[in-house]
């Protein structure tokens, strides 16, 4: 994983420098090597300027991790050391009462709710990725009449405000007895517009028709072709489509607060809200609970990344 | 984008040939919508059926059948035509709503995205090193459900327990980040934390698709870093921009989870703080009149509302080029 990162970070960003010993002309003089994605040293930016871009790269950093960090350190405190200690720095740790406490306040349904949003993120996921893939496949590489005219809905749809189909979708679900159910959380999460814009781009770069044409030529059923060749050939988009409905789903919390009124059904945003506004709780332990409610999607970015910037790229570079 | 039709296969005469073709189109189409069946029927059950559902309960208000001496029964719909929009658009809490959106986000958008461009291109230069580490620390807050960022922010804002406002009253700074004056300011910071990073990212794929022999072009004419960076690489993410404002613009018309919870400690916020809130509140019956009816018209003029400011941006920045 990290030897991964370095290695990229050699490749796309190019500033590796260093002039090698032996570079060397006949009469001893080292030279630099023109390198593809490295300047050339006269286009080499001064120190200072290097310096300073430093200064202000980490200042941002900073402000970027710094809560992150502060969760870290709160989530070890009582309330009384929150107000007493120094914000930025541990004091007696007590990341074992704080849990103690979140497991308590939360009656025990603190795991149920980060299982709970497992479950709908994965399921969500999983089969929102398939309907998608399958939809953007036919979009790219089939011809049928009304072919246009569902590619210009499924392009309306992304620009359409999710939040303001909650309520609508709301009254839907609740004249078919569908909201408190899990049901209610997982349809709408399967449908991802993005996705389906997301597999035509792939689709169409990357499945070659010819290579279907043989599949039929030998007489592949489309089902076939469509399972064990388009799939495959797909599979970079499908985790990156996979991951954006993951974390949609993982992340939506008036979907859920709309749908679901048992604690039990609860994805763990929505059970960190309730238990932040309904008590006036040790802040300690909420900010544990949000600490642990996020670690999963961070452990998933870092390993993840790179899916997720080939995901962005589709998106602004070519729409 | 375009499917070849299958080369006939020997020697057919031109009726055979049509008829071949003829049928191996229809045998396209056929799988073609199989293949996008399930995602259009999803798509109907979420987006189009509420839609629909939503313009129809427009027109409606729950109203007590009146059978009972107290005008009570049960509650039936009423066609009430516009009235639910007539309710909508006098109402100046929806209005004062809609404001404080507007200028928080004739605030907020433009700082984001321009801080987002300038890390951006600050990575794509020759000016750092260890681009990752930077790439990935911006866009780690992305990874924070909203709610939780919203969580975390509130309590750091909070100032018995907060490391800011501690540190700037220590430097003679009393800052109230709850205050009526400071709080649309303060949920502009947590959204701009959220999303700068994810901003950047798409700002950074755009410019790493820059052919690079433009920039070289450029050098060899003697055009200055700075030169290329304001008349190549701008101009050039121009795209992406409008996508991240339009992201923006359609993202920020829903602002709900700031203002909910910073509400839970700033009571004076009240339910309808952004129409999005009053919506979600009118929904539920806690404001007057509630209900389906009167929540789906508040949907819509949303919907409206967002989608003209939307087209009126793109269509400024079209006219632009």
């Amino acid at each position: 994983m990290t030897s991964a990162l370095v290695d990229e970070a050699a490749s796309t960003s190019g500033q590796v420098t260093r002039v090698s010993k032996k570079n060397r002309l006949l009469n001893g003089k080292p030279y630099r090597p023109s390198v593809d994605g490295i300047p050339t040293k006269s286009m080499m930016p001064s120190t200072t300027a290097r310096t300073l871009t430093l200064v202000v790269l980490v200042g941002v950093l900073i402000y970027f991790l710094a809560p992150i960090f502060w969760v870290l350190v709160s989530a070890s405190k009582s309330n009384s050391e929150l107000i007493s200690s120094s914000g930025f720095w541990f004091a007696d740790i007590q990341y074992a009462q704080n849990y103690a406490k979140l497991l308590e306040w939360t009656q025990g349904d603190f795991w149920r709710w980060v299982i709970n949003s497992v479950f709908y993120s994965t399921t969500a996921g999983v089969v929102g990725t398939l309907i998608s893939v399958a939809a953007g496949y036919s979009l790219a590489k089939f011809r049928f009449r009304e072919r246009g005219a569902t590619l210009g809905f499924i392009m309306a749809g992304m620009l359409m405000p999710v939040a303001l189909l909650t309520i609508p979708l709301y009254i839907v679900f609740n004249s078919v007895g569908l909201t408190n159910t899990i049901w209610a959380v997982l349809i709408p999460s399967c449908v991802s517009p993005f996705g389906v814009f997301l597999g035509r781009v792939y689709a169409e770069s990357s499945v070659p028709t010819e290579l279907l044409e043989a599949a039929r030529l030998d007489g592949a059923s489309e089902a076939r072709i469509f399972f064990t060749v388009v799939l495959r050939l797909l599979a970079p988009a499908m985790v990156t489509i996979f991951l954006f409905i993951f974390v949609g789903t993982w992340n939506n919390f008036l979907l859920p607060l709309m749908m679901l009124n048992d604690s039990s059904l609860k994805p763990v945003t929505l059970g960190l809200y309730g238990m932040m506004s309904y008590f006036n709780p040790q802040k300690g332990a909420v900010m544990l609970g949000a600490l642990l409610s996020v670690l999963p999607l961070i452990i998933l970015f870092l390993g993840l990344q790179r899916y997720w910037q080939s995901g962005l790229a589709a998106g602004a570079v070519k729409s | 984008m375009a499917t070849q039709q299958l080369p006939p296969s020997g020697a057919k005469t031109p009726a055979k040939l049509v008829a071949t073709r003829g049928r191996a189109e229809a045998k396209e189409a056929r799988s073609g919508r199989l293949f996008v069946a399930p995602f259009l029927i999803m798509f109907t059950v979420v987006f189009l059926i509420p839609m629909i559902v939503a313009i129809r309960q427009s027109f409606f208000t729950k109203k007590a059948a009146g059978g009972g001496l107290f005008g009570g029964g049960e509650a039936v719909d009423v066609f009430v035509g516009l009235e639910n929009y007539a309710a909508v658009v006098t109402d100046t809490r929806f209005w004062a709503g809609i404001g404080r959106v507007v200028g928080y986000a004739a605030f907020q958008i433009p700082v984001m995205i321009l801080m987002a461009l300038a890390l951006a291109l600050v990575l794509d230069s020759f000016l750092t090193r260890h681009v990752t580490i930077y790439r990935l620390g911006f866009f780690l807050p992305y990874a924070v459900p909203g709610i939780v960022a919203a969580m975390v922010w509130m309590y750091m804002y909070t100032p018995e327990i907060s490391p800011i406002v501690k540190g700037l009253s220590a430097l003679g700074l009393d800052v109230n980040f709850m205050g009526e004056n400071m709080i649309l300011l303060s949920m502009a910071n947590m959204t701009t934390w959220t999303f700068t990073g994810y901003n950047m990212l798409i700002f950074l794929a755009a410019l790493q698709a820059i052919p690079h022999d433009l920039y070289e072009a450029a050098r060899l004419d003697g055009a200055t870093g700075f030169q290329v960076t304001t008349k190549i690489k701008v101009p050039m993410v121009r795209g992406a921009a409008l996508l991240t404002v339009l992201l923006s613009i359609i993202g920020t018309i829903q602002l709900f989870n700031e203002p909910t919870v910073m509400a839970t400690v700033n009571p004076w916020m009240g339910n309808d703080y952004t129409p999005m809130m009053m919506a979600y509140n009118t929904m539920l019956g806690q404001i007057s009149p509630g209900g389906d009816g009167p929540a789906s018209a508040i949907s819509i003029v949303m919907a409206l509302i967002a989608g003209g400011l939307a087209v009126v941006y793109a269509l400024l920045q079209r006219k632009k080029d």
